[in-house]
């Protein structure tokens, strides 16, 4: 009969105590053995319920496997099972003492571009997996790439199936070594790498009695300390108007409030604001917190603003602060294309930036990226699934876009096919990586990109996680 | 946003400390902002949305998110509760003190009337949780609603594990995991086709614990069927379920009385009590922490049918 506890599990106060939270994304090619990564980082830290693994043991059995296929825990769809193979992009929960996370688990498989770019869109950290025997091979520098293209903070390199690898420091030397040095030429500032053996455990969540020249954490304790965010103080205000809140009851006849979510930086009543692309300047009369009243607000908070002129402002428009972006007609971007059907020069689509969606003509296809070689090939008039590319467009409104590289959100937008709705492209407004890989760009000071990889990474520090906490 | 990480060092204008100082937001409010976007997203670009309302703990949440998001205004959209017939008198007691409460619009579509209609048969087993797909497809037919939220996580199962936060669904409203759009940032695709209907789902991202932290932070008041409470049970299939006029006990299954609770809050047919002595939110909260079972696994007969149950329904239309 069931009891919901089992009775010899603690109550895990920890957890409930954690509440910071990291976004990140996995990505790894055929066989790397990116779910039985996933699978063991879930179950090693004790997020692997037992109703859960009974299931996957079940099915393990009834496919004739001796052990549970850790797999089948992230293989959600009947198609997938039945294939042995991840199709679409999955998320997942867990939770240490120390972190909740949210994991876009992508597939390394089909359709691996735009699979990864979905899943590095919203994530703070990449963890790319190799497998030790192979080495640097060419879909691990596409998966550099993408994570490159993203602008994802940080990257992390999975050594994995180092058990196959005699656990030898040289094979994971070398491999580090001509990682970073690849992903750092590509601009990300944060890299490390990890020996780990997603099999045996190695060093995903207990640290590796096999490997004791390694110095660094854990994966997992990477995952759960390495610092995210920014400072919102330091960037300039972003707020997309979504909705306009007019109550229009006896008790607030005259409230007039621009309800969104702050994209970038801090807004305080008092506030000196211009809006967008009217480029109208106004004051802030006040901030509600939902439903809270509130002198400051910072990113990525949900809030509603009110001002002091009665200004014709509405979904779509843009309240800013600092240095204000110029609206403009003609956007260049760099885009993964996403669907099925390719994208054209003339090809007229609509164009979702923030909260505002505007008709877009495809002017030029300036290039498509070899993302392997980084080589632009100009040699193009359209772009087809999983390709990366530069267009030129032309809207029918202006747009106040920020460049990516300074604002991942005021600095996308999506293509949208006007006939049937599909999504087609996602675009990233300014130059990318390229001009990275023109003139690389050295990774900040903290975290040089030349060396051998174990002497970047800090040394363990005194007093370990006390694994036994973590569940 | 590639600026400087984290910890900030202070400076006049923001203290070290205090609430004054922009920080990190904690994962119940990074997690209550992103699903109030969610909302204000819907209310911008949709002319019909509708909140599913089953009076559970999920539902319940999405509700005081969408009162929140539009503060001070009223939430500009209708609740439709999917009535199977084998509710908990509780929760339809609290169903309807909620939508008196805040003065909301209720459509209630009703699995018992199809039956009554010859427009549904009866399950051989007696659960109608896999019945309530055509009365919902029905109402959202001649609702002619364009978005339908949903309080589906994608914690809950692997299934919905794969959902995106706007699900596009067919004139039937068949859900192709393999035909979905990807989703990006925060840029939700609302487009449909006349006919087509988006399930929108603001708590993809939440799990059943930050369900329950938030529902204490907020002191958000539950049907009492979520606490301890004695109640006549009997046994069926390793659950506990409620007897009554549904249809329970058969013969050979005999009623007990116990001190139980409820994981989760669905068709009194399939859905299971478990022991519990924790009768306040600390103790409900505590209880979950220590949990080795998933809520559903704890709690639903339906999704045991078979190793795809919820992607099978999910196909047909279910949420």
């Amino acid at each position: 009969m069931v009891s919901i506890t089992t009775g010899d599990q603690p109550p895990d106060a920890q957890v409930l105590g954690a509440t910071s939270l990291l976004r990140f994304a996995t990505a790894g090619s055929v066989d790397d053995g990116k779910s039985t990564l996933v699978g063991r980082l879930l179950h090693d830290s004790k997020s692997v319920l037992t109703d859960q693994l009974e299931a996957v043991e079940h099915a393990s059995r009834k496919r004739g496997q001796q052990a549970p296929d850790l797999a089948l825990l992230t293989d959600g769809l009947r198609a997938e099972r039945e294939q042995g193979i991840t199709i679409d992009v999955a998320y997942r929960y867990f939770a240490t003492a120390r972190r909740r996370f949210i994991l876009a688990d992508t597939p390394g498989h089909v359709q691996y571009t735009r699979n990864m770019v979905t899943g590095a869109s919203t994530a703070e950290l990449a963890v790319v997996l190799v497998d030790a025997r192979n080495g640097v091979v060419e879909q691990t520098r596409r998966h550099a790439a993408v994570a490159a293209l993203l602008r994802v903070p940080h990257v992390v390199l999975a050594v994995n199936k180092m058990d196959l690898a005699h656990y030898a420091e040289p094979v994971f030397a070398a491999i580090a070594a001509e990682f970073t040095a690849y992903a750092a030429s590509l601009g990300i500032g944060d890299i490390i790498a990890i020996p780990i053996s997603a099999l045996a455990g190695d060093n995903v969540v207990e640290p590796s009695a096999h490997m004791d020249w390694y110095g660094g954490p854990t994966l997992l304790e990477h995952l759960e300390t390495v610092q995210t965010g920014t400072d919102p103080s330091t960037d300039p205000a972003r707020f997309p108007v979504q909705y306009v809140i007019r109550p229009q009851s006896e008790e607030h006849h005259d409230y007039r409030g621009y309800a969104g979510q702050l994209a970038s930086g801090v807004l305080r009543t008092g506030d000196t604001v211009t809006v967008l692309p009217s480029g109208h300047t106004t004051t802030i009369a006040g901030i509600d917190a939902l439903g809270t009243e509130t002198d400051i607000a910072w990113a990525p908070q949900s809030i509603t603003v009110r001002l002091t002129d009665d200004l014709d402002i509405s979904r779509g428009d843009l309240i800013a602060a600092g240095p204000t972006p110029r609206p403009t007609k003609d956007v260049e971007a760099t885009v993964c294309h996403l669907h099925e059907r390719p994208l054209r020069t003339g090809d007229k689509v609509l164009l979702k930036h923030t909260t505002r969606t505007v008709r877009a003509l495809v002017k030029e296809i300036s290039y498509r990226i070899d993302i392997d070689t980084l080589e632009q090939r100009g040699d193009t008039q359209e772009l087809k699934v999983n390709d990366i590319g530069h267009v030129l467009l032309r809207t029918a409104e202006p747009l106040a876009l920020d460049a990516y590289a300074d604002n991942r959100l005021t600095g996308s937008f999506l293509l949208i096919d006007p006939a049937d709705g599909g999504t087609l492209t996602a675009a990233m407004t300014g130059e990318s990586f390229t001009r990275a890989t023109a003139d690389p760009v050295p990774a900040p000071a903290e975290h040089p990109s030349d060396g051998p990889p174990p002497a970047r990474h800090p040394q363990r520090p005194a007093s370990r996680v006390n694994h036994g906490t973590i569940s | 946003m590639t600026t400087a990480p984290h910890p900030l060092p202070p400076t006049a204008e923001y203290p070290a400390s205090g609430p004054g100082r922009p920080h990190p937001l904690s994962h119940l409010d990074a997690l209550e902002a992103e699903s109030v976007h969610i909302f204000r997203e819907v209310a911008g670009e949709f002319e019909r949305p509708v909140i599913l309302f089953s009076g559970g703990k999920d539902s319940i949440v999405m509700l005081h998110l969408a009162l929140k998001a539009f503060a001070p205004a009223p939430v500009p959209f209708s609740l439709l509760h999917v009535d199977t017939g084998h509710n908990f008198p509780e929760v339809i007691a609290y169903r309807d003190r909620v939508v008196a409460e805040h003065g909301l619009r209720l459509h209630v579509a009703s699995v018992q009337r199809f039956i009554d209609e010859g427009r549904l048969r009866e399950r051989p087993d007696g659960t109608r949780n896999p019945l309530q797909t055509v009365p919902l497809l029905d109402a959202i037919e001649t609702g002619r609603f364009d978005a339908v939220f949903g309080g589906g996580r994608r914690d809950e199962e692997k299934a919905r594990a794969k959902e995106r936060v706007f699900s596009l669904r067919d004139e039937f409203g068949a859900w192709d995991p393999r035909r979905q759009r990807p989703e990006l940032w925060s840029l939700y695709n609302g487009r449909h086709a006349v006919g087509e209907h988006v399930r929108v789902f603001p708590l993809s991202n939440w799990t059943e614990l930050d369900v329950w932290q938030y529902i204490e932070r907020e002191s958000i008041d539950l049907p009492e069927i979520y606490y301890a409470h004695e109640r006549d049970v009997f046994a069926r299939d390793g659950m506990w379920l409620t007897a009554g006029d549904w249809g329970g006990p058969k013969e050979g299954e005999t009623v007990q009385r116990r001190l139980i609770r409820y994981r989760t809050v669905g068709d009194m047919s399939c859905t299971g009590a478990v022991d519990s002595d924790a009768a306040t939110i600390d103790q409900v909260i505590t209880e979950i922490a220590a949990s080795r079972l998933t809520e559903r696994g704890a709690t639903r007969a339906d999704d045991k049918l078979s190793e795809a149950a919820m992607e099978d329904r999910k196909r047909e239309g279910y949420f």
